[in-house]
């Protein structure tokens, strides 16, 4: 066998690298922090190891899940990853994936986000793994993430069951150096085998392959290569820690920098199932126990057992992330030391933005303007900073923002008052994963609210993966674009219109024309496409336009700063006025409509 | 060798190119290394945290008070992140005025040189220069020649070569 390499690799990468060295044919995903590397690094090592694989951005999770699902039927080994809400999307296909079961091995990476850092809740998946009865890895290093594909794939096999592999954002976005080998040869080529008792199964089939999975998890759990590992401790104290994940590896930093001796930590690599013996070995050996796990008591709760300490006795925080910090501060009490000093409040720091001269502060700022007063649901993507410019009322989840216009409609119709002007925005990425059956569902039930499709053309948020209507596959090549002004017609709207909101005048014109269409006698839901690329992405060509920009007689009304919020604007307390940061305005220009008192102007004269 | 650095600036400021640059570096070096960056949200021009462990580490994240350099890319967070750093570390700030720690006005010099983008190896060339960080300096110029473009290349050795020039000075 060849030498491995050593090779740094972030944990996403370690995870994709791994997918390609076992042999994995098909990878599906959609992006979402902090997943999204994840794809693109079986992308660029299918590439580089010349492997044929197929790779895909999904539309959505469920979609990703589904494709890679078929594929395992086949005989192959496939893949899904997405981030832990992804897991939401796809929860129909998972729950039922454990059931049936698969022939090739199938792995579901779901990153998980305590903290949370770049997500709407910081859930568990390794609890939706438990409740799907899907066996979950929860790897502590980039290097055991991507040992973890191997031995999850032959734990697949062995008992045709789809399994999790659960790593955290702090795993990740991790660097390590990890050992590289070539990639398995497995040479399986495609092969359905019909059993509609299995891949149909009514529910008369159901109760049989559900207790066919009860067995399978029971085997799984008195499988001794799960069986937890002592890692520090000599095994006789009367005091135990048992974690996993990147806790595993603070408490035993904690552990080796002293003070802390006499207690025995062991790692959980398999947290579900628990292993049986484990269980019954750590009730006989120990009086306190503590459990150290992200981001809810999954392991604990398998215990069942009175002396346990961990989320349910308060012993450690039910919330938040479990920083070196924070676990140092339950393992002093847990041992009974002093606490050295509390750790200090995380202070916020500077909040994120959108890019100066990007097109959505435009779109935010022309939408603001037009409708003073009006309800503005928003969604997921970079977009949701439209809240910095009080321009974005909710995020919810996926493709919410379009039926949460909707219902407030309804809400405020029936009332029979004046009805707010209800202005939703929603990216394109996000348009394609979730919003069209909101949207199709709007029109049928008579709803009325302006639609705007933020269209820069990208998943920008996530590392710019192409969206579907470039019509590029994940490696690059060319696919078949799906255009969103038809998918609008086939959802039968009526008003469809398309406008740069960097030219901000005519882009007020168009949305105060589709209010008009909304409120008219036959009116319904009117959709803007705003449409201007992503600065920020460096396959789309960029507009040559950069212009000088300069305020000559400011008056200090702080107007641009508050309202338009470009980080390129900066204003000077003392001398009361604002100025333009030439190192940070891209020349877009759009300032200029924005200052009322026409001060902001360009040094090339004229405004655009 | 054991070194436990956080890099800390505010996103599209070259936090994470600071920080994989050192983790290459560590490799080069034949060190064991673990790094901890946040991306997403985080980065649209938020307040970015990276933590760089060189040496057997376990976990990616280091502990208040536990960490022996502090590279502050943006000085107005030397008071969000300057206690991550124990009592007899080093803090090693881009700021023009001086404070309790040691600055160098990375962005002037890096502006003067006519390429500002440099300025984030304007300070690790400093921070390497004063012997703050493990990096041996041909072992960065190695990684940091693989790390860069082809446009960029010769700007980013000048500009941790003026970094280190600068520590040499001073």
């Amino acid at each position: 066998m060849e030498k491995p390499v050593q090779r740094m690799l972030m944990g996403n990468e370690a995870i994709g690298r791994g997918l390609v060295e076992n042999g994995c044919s098909l990878a599906a995903s959609y992006p979402g922090t902090p997943a999204s590397e994840i794809l693109g690094s079986v992308v660029q090592f299918a590439r580089e190891l010349e492997m044929p694989i197929h790779t895909e951005w999904s539309i959505n999770e469920k979609v990703a899940y589904e494709v890679a699902l078929a594929h395992s039927c086949t005989g192959k080994r496939g893949a899904v990853s997405m981030k832990q809400v992804g897991l939401n999307v796809a929860a129909d296909p998972f729950t039922r994936s454990a059931y049936l079961g698969v022939t090739g091995g199938f792995i579901v990476v779901v990153a998980d986000d305590p903290g949370p850092h770049s997500s709407q809740t910081e859930q568990d998946s390794r609890f939706f793994a438990h409740f799907a009865k899907v066996p979950v890895f929860d790897p502590s290093s980039p290097r055991e993430a991507k040992e973890a594909v191997a031995t999850a794939y032959a734990l697949s096999e062995r008992y045709e069951i789809p399994v999790m592999i659960r790593p955290t954002t702090r795993i990740c976005h991790a660097r390590q150096n990890v050992s590289c080998v070539k990639p398995i040869e497995l040479e399986r080529k495609a092969h359905f085998e019909k059993n509609p008792s299995r891949w149909a199964a009514t529910p008369q089939f159901v109760t049989g392959l559900h207790r066919l999975l009860n067995e399978k998890i029971d085997k799984i759990a008195l499988e001794k290569q799960f069986y937890p590992v002592l890692q520090k401790g000599g095994g006789k104290s009367n005091s135990c820690i048992v974690a996993s994940g990147v806790v595993y590896t603070h408490v035993y930093e904690l552990i080796e920098d002293g003070g802390l001796s006499d207690v025995d930590l062991y790692q959980v690599l398999l947290p579900y199932p628990l292993n049986r013996r484990f269980i019954e070995d750590i009730r006989a050996r120990y009086q306190k126990i503590l459990v150290l796990e992200e981001s809810y008591p999954v392991i604990e709760m398998q215990f069942v057992n009175p002396l346990v300490q961990g989320r349910r006795s308060m012993s450690v925080p039910g919330e938040g992330e479990l920083t070196p910090d924070v676990v140092e501060s339950v393992l002093r009490t847990f041992v009974g030391i002093a606490r050295k000093r509390e750790a200090e409040p995380a202070a916020k720091g500077r909040r994120p933005s959108l890019c100066a001269g990007c097109s959505h502060r435009a779109a935010f700022y022309g939408i603001k303007e037009a409708f003073r007063g009006g309800i503005f649901p928003s969604d997921i993507g970079c977009y949701t900073l439209g809240m910095n410019l009080g321009a974005v009322d909710t995020c919810h989840c996926m493709g919410a923002c379009i039926s949460q216009a909707a219902g407030f409609y309804h809400s405020y119709q029936q009332d029979g008052g004046e009805i707010p002007p209800i202005t939703v925005t929603i990216g394109d990425s996000t348009f394609f994963h979730a919003g069209i059956p909101a949207l199709v569902n709007a029109v049928v039930q008579k709803a009325r609210f302006i639609l705007v499709v933020l269209d820069n053309a990208t998943t920008a948020m996530t590392g710019h993966q192409p969206t579907p209507h470039l019509g590029i596959l994940a490696d690059g090549s060319q696919g078949n674009p799906v255009f969103i002004p038809d998918i609008v017609k086939g959802a039968g709207v009526r008003f469809l219109r398309e406008a740069d909101p960097c030219e901000l005048e005519t882009f007020g014109e168009t949305l105060r024309e589709a209010e008009a269409f909304c409120r008219s006698p036959e009116g319904g839901v009117a959709v803007v496409i705003a449409r201007h690329g992503c600065l920020q992405d460096r396959r789309a060509g960029r507009d040559a336009q950069h212009l000088n920009m300069t305020i000559e007689e400011c008056t200090g009304c702080r107007w641009c700063i508050d309202e338009f919020e470009c980080p390129a604007l900066l204003f000077d307390e003392e001398e009361g006025r604002a100025s333009i940061s030439e190192a940070l305005c891209t020349g877009c220009g759009v300032c200029v409509h924005v200052c009322p008192s026409n001060a902001i102007v360009s040094k090339d004269g004229g405004a655009q | 060798m054991r070194q436990q650095i956080v890099v800390s600036g505010i996103g599209g400021q070259g936090v994470l190119f600071v920080t994989r640059l050192f983790a290459e570096v560590a490799v080069e070096m034949g060190l064991e290394v673990l790094t901890s960056e946040i991306h997403g949200m985080a980065m649209r021009g938020g307040t970015v945290l990276a933590h760089v462990k060189v040496g057997t580490f376990k976990s990616p994240l280091i502990r208040r008070g536990e960490a022996d350099v502090a590279i502050i890319v943006n000085a107005e967070n030397v008071s969000l992140h300057r206690s991550f750093v124990k009592e007899s570390g080093a803090i090693l700030v881009n700021a023009g005025n001086a404070g309790d720690y040691v600055h160098v006005d990375a962005d002037r010099l890096a502006r003067n040189s006519g390429y500002p983008p440099g300025s984030n190896l304007v300070l690790v060339g400093y921070g390497v220069g004063k012997g703050l960080v493990f990096c041996e300096p041909e072992a960065a110029e190695n990684v940091i020649r693989r790390m860069s473009g082809p446009i960029q290349v010769e700007a980013n050795l000048a500009s941790f070569a003026l970094g280190r020039k600068q520590a040499m000075e001073r």
